[in-house]
């Protein structure tokens, strides 16, 4: 009798552990679910103008689920790009992931299934992964990560929904100064890390600088932006893992 | 429309396949310090990366992103809520629009 009830109160403290997970996901997913709306409308509108089927770019938001390689895909088809250089276009934007979820793969305990890492691996998103991996927790509950990359995936697709539907909704003005949005993301994401950590940023420094080099000298001016985030990020963190073998200087254990 | 259809699932399938394979292969092993340190910077660098120069070009006027940008600096740096601070990045570069 008296086990089961120590059971049962164990059961229930679970759960509304399990709940204040998914609360806190779902809270950390608000700001990225804010910046996702507009841009998902700019997605939703610039598909719908450059007269690519509706079902394609709600498609592409449902499966693709990737900021950038859904714009350069869908300009790269109004183009009448060849498909599998819309694809290998698409796989170089993406390879940063790869680096993502290797980071975030640290952060996840040994335990977690299959089916939760394979959940968890498609809302890896720039943002969602930004915001994951800023928590200050060492391990994060898969339940955390799958909260935060649902909003973030359903504020994509309603977006997206609304910006083909609602078509010419917005003022032209207004409509250009959507796209700051999710710099401002990226920027207050970035900033308050920038103040903890010398070695942080540093590395946002470096990063910022060989990417720039990068874009603007003609050496490199063949290099898609894929490439070049791929590029900027390795050589960044590489030489700030050489320099500061402690780390990121306790600012997090990430 | 089937060559769209395809360009769609070829590019749900390149982007699912870099963000599961890591997760799946990296889990249960423990990392080798060096490998561990770079990753741990690798956020950091993505973020600038992605930030600069690409915000130049996120509203069509190099200017009025940049005022965009500096405002969400300033709001981010007095640790304003990060909502607060995406809003004042909209609102700053419509006003540099607005105004010049």
């Amino acid at each position: 009798m008296n086990n089961n009830k120590v059971n049962l109160t164990t059961a229930s403290d679970k759960l509304s552990d399990y709940r204040q997970t998914l609360a806190q996901g779902v809270k950390a997913s608000i700001p990225i679910a804010v910046g996702y709306i507009p841009i998902a409308i700019t997605f939703g509108l610039v598909a719908k103008s450059s007269g690519i089927p509706d079902y394609i770019a709600l498609l592409m938001s449902f499966i693709v689920f990737a900021g950038a390689s859904q714009f350069v895909g869908v300009s790269l088809i109004a183009l009448g790009t060849n498909p599998w250089e819309i694809v290998l276009t698409t796989f170089i934007l993406n390879l940063r992931h790869f680096l993502m979820t290797a980071s975030l793969a640290m952060r996840i305990d040994p335990s977690v299934s299959k089916a939760w890492r394979c959940l968890i691996a498609f809302g890896v998103t720039d943002e969602t992964f930004s915001m994951a991996s800023l928590q200050k927790d060492k391990l994060l509950s898969p339940f955390f990560i799958v909260a935060l990359n649902m909003l973030a995936f359903l504020a994509w697709n309603t977006g997206t929904w609304a910006g083909i539907f609602l078509a010419s909704g917005l003022p032209a003005s207004l409509q250009a100064s959507m796209g700051i949005a999710l710099y401002a993301m990226f920027i207050g994401l970035l900033v308050p890390a920038l103040k903890e950590s010398r070695p942080v940023l540093l590395v946002v420094l470096m990063s910022i600088g060989i990417n720039s080099a990068l874009s603007w000298l003609p050496l490199s001016a063949g290099l898609s932006a894929g490439w070049r985030i791929i590029l900027s990020t390795v050589l960044a963190a590489l030489t700030a893992a050489l320099i500061f073998p402690e780390g990121t200087g306790g600012l997090k254990d990430a | 429309m089937h060559k769209l259809l395809l360009i769609v699932v070829g590019m749900a399938l390149v982007t699912y396949i870099p963000r599961l394979i890591p997760l799946l292969m990296l889990g249960d092993k423990k990392m080798p310090w060096f490998l561990s340190n770079f990753l741990q910077f690798v956020p950091y660098a993505v973020l600038g990366a992605l930030i600069f120069p690409g915000v130049l070009s996120s509203t069509g006027d190099a200017a009025s992103a940049m005022t965009g940008a500096t405002v969400a600096a300033l709001l981010a740096l007095v640790r304003l809520n990060i909502m607060l601070v995406v809003l004042g990045g909209i609102l700053g570069s419509f006003f540099w629009g607005v105004v010049f």
